[in-house]
């Protein structure tokens, strides 16, 4: 084992901020009853009023109304919740088809996938090279037994943003519930209920430096969704549970102390990152759009090289980051991201994916560009493919 | 302790590999597996022809962790050793040698130890050492066409489907690759078919054509 100095893969979770560890802090030691009805004891309505506060703070930065959040355990269970309470809403009444894309993170894919076994039909779109959803192509396969669209804001390996504002309008034209995983936008990328026209916006705490196990879900009002984490009548009865109250005023701490000065500084060390590595180092290919990226994410594919390798060397020296190469994944399934948007293996082989949050530094962005470019090269040195191809 | 999934002995062999490299003269050499399938070796020999004893080795990763540190025991495991003794090296000896690989990486780590005893073969078909001469037939080249992968799936074109026919006829071998022709792939593919066919005993020509 060794020691990380620098951490690079906050898209995968994020270490807790300090001032996120002091406003949960009483909710465990002073204020830990559950939240009881108005009738109840003295710091069980403190309890519910803390829960309160923290629903309607997050609401407000969602745009929307207290009661259109729903806490759940992380964005996993919201995008379950979210996909599997629609299919069961509608399901009998209005259709059995839904449509996502091949490059969707695992909690829509499965459930849609789950879902596909029970007798649903799903058309996954595909994208372009740069991980963009081809809109045209999104109208034509929305039918009249469509129940759902669920497309990512922002993907979780290659930082592409789709463009969902459009697609929302699109499935309000056809009248089709949208719902989009917001896990690596929320608060890093404008998202709202608002400027989006979603019915259902997953998002989650853990991603934004805030503590695992508490997640979020937008649901729009009058939003048809089937409850099925049956129990009590928690949450306006949309999912039972006791309330991880320490965990949403955590989440409401960490989603307030994001700013857009935050995200235009990480903006500046993911373009340094990008640019220096792609004009640095040869036979790099950039892994997602250029643009229409998340402020945190850069993504390089390093050819010749495989990514195991450079990630474990980067680790000696201190550095922690991800690869969609399959021999890192502990299924030792190569990246369907990158083979979505058109790669190969060998593609996805030398893929290094960096993720940037509030502890990172430009001066780290510089030494991991330092460090990845002397291991590419020694590993090189030592590839078959090294004379190039 | 810790759980790190590599010993010490792994890590060391992985930081400095020893007898990494290409080999300008070797007497024998091999590649195993393919870019697209994930990892790849390549094992060069040096081979003394009155003793038969391999007396410089040396090997190229393309590969994770695993891969590279077992190429490098590989290459310590056979010099000085005879063709004999070095073709029985197994995987297992090299994993020992290493201080044990996780089990999960045992097809990236065998590929170099099928790669040390494809470079043995290959000095011995080149030598003419072959002592069973089998003729070569549909069956063998198939046999051999599925260690070249298909590298839109990984797996390899046998088991993909892509070959859509084989002909073995005089000295004449002839694959036809259910491909277009000006696919991204399809010079990859010839080089890889040629390679792994051609230096059988009786074969003469290799041709490779792609049609869908």
């Amino acid at each position: 084992m060794f020691e990380t100095s620098v951490y690079l893969d906050n898209a995968s979770t994020t270490r807790l901020d300090e001032r996120v560890m002091e406003a949960m802090k009483p909710y465990f030691f002073e204020v830990y009853a559950v939240a009881t009805s108005e009738f109840g004891y003295s710091m069980g309505i403190e309890a519910k009023e803390g829960l309160a506060a923290a629903r309607e703070k997050l609401a407000g930065m969602l745009r929307a109304g207290p009661e259109e959040v729903v806490f759940t355990s992380g964005s996993t269970e919201s995008s379950n919740m979210a996909i599997k309470g629609v299919a069961l809403a509608l399901g009998k009444k209005k259709g059995r088809h839904i449509i996502t894309t091949k490059i969707e993170d695992f909690p829509v894919l499965s459930s849609a996938r789950a879902l596909e076994r029970d007798g649903f039909e799903l058309t996954r779109l595909e994208v372009d090279s740069d991980g963009l959803v081809d809109l045209d192509r999104l109208g034509e396969s929305i039918r009249k037994d469509t129940i759902l669209v669920s497309i990512q804001h922002a993907n979780q390996e290659i930082g592409t943003v789709q463009d969902v504002e459009a697609i929302g309008q699109i499935c309000m034209d056809r009248h089709v519930l949208f719902h989009t995983d917001a896990t690596h936008t929320f608060r890093r990328l404008p998202i709202d209920a608002d400027r989006v026209p979603a019915d259902l916006i997953t998002i989650s705490a853990h991603t934004i430096h805030g503590p695992r196990g508490i997640g979020g879900l937008y649901i729009r009002e009058k939003t048809p969704l089937t409850k099925w984490m049956d129990g009590g009548y928690q949450e306006f009865d949309r999912r039972a549970g006791i309330e991880n109250i320490p965990g949403a005023v955590g989440f409401t701490a960490a989603a307030e102390l994001v700013t857009p000065e935050e995200n235009e500084r990480l903006r500046g060390i993911r373009d340094r990152i990008l640019d220096r590595a792609l004009a640095e180092i040869p036979q790099t290919t950039l892994n997602g759009h250029r643009e229409k990226r998340t402020p945190q994410n850069a993504n390089v594919t390093f050819h010749l090289v495989e990514g195991e390798s450079i990630t474990l060397h980067l680790d000696m020296r201190g550095f922690a980051v991800s690869t969609g190469s399959a021999c890192f994944s502990r299924s030792l399934e190569a990246s369907h991201v990158i083979a979505g948007i058109g790669g190969d293996h060998e593609r996805a082989h030398g893929s290094v994916r960096f993720t940037l949050g509030r502890f990172n530094t430009m001066e780290e962005a510089d030494a991991v560009v330092d460090a990845v470019s002397e291991v590419v090269d020694n590993l090189r040195k030592i590839s078959p493919l090294g004379k190039g191809r | 302790m810790s759980k790190f999934p590599y010993s010490d002995l792994v890590l060391e062999h992985f930081k400095h590999p020893r007898n990494v490299g290409e080999m300008e003269d070797s007497d024998g050499k091999a590649t195993e597996g393919s870019p697209a399938c994930g990892d790849m070796v390549s094992v060069y020999i040096k081979v003394d022809e009155e003793t038969r004893t391999i007396t410089d080795i040396k090997f190229q990763s393309y590969g994770c962790a695993s891969n590279i540190a077992t190429g490098s025991i590989i290459t310590e495991l056979a010099k000085g050793k005879t063709l004999e003794e070095a073709k029985k090296i197994t995987w297992k000896e090299a994993s020992e040698a290493l201080g044990g690989l996780p089990p999960i990486k045992a097809h990236c780590s065998v590929l170099a130890v099928e790669g040390l005893r494809s470079a043995i073969r290959d000095y011995e078909e080149r030598h003419g050492l072959v002592t069973e001469k089998v003729p070569t037939t549909r069956k063998v080249v198939e046999r051999r066409l599925k260690k070249v992968m298909n590298p839109l799936s990984g797996l390899d074109l046998v088991r993909t489907k892509l070959v859509s026919e084989i002909e073995v006829n005089d000295g004449k071998v002839r694959v036809v690759i259910d491909l277009p022709p000006d696919h991204q792939f399809a010079r990859a593919i010839r080089e890889e078919v040629v390679e792994k066919i051609e230096p059988l005993w009786d074969v003469a020509e290799v041709v490779v054509e792609f049609k869908d």
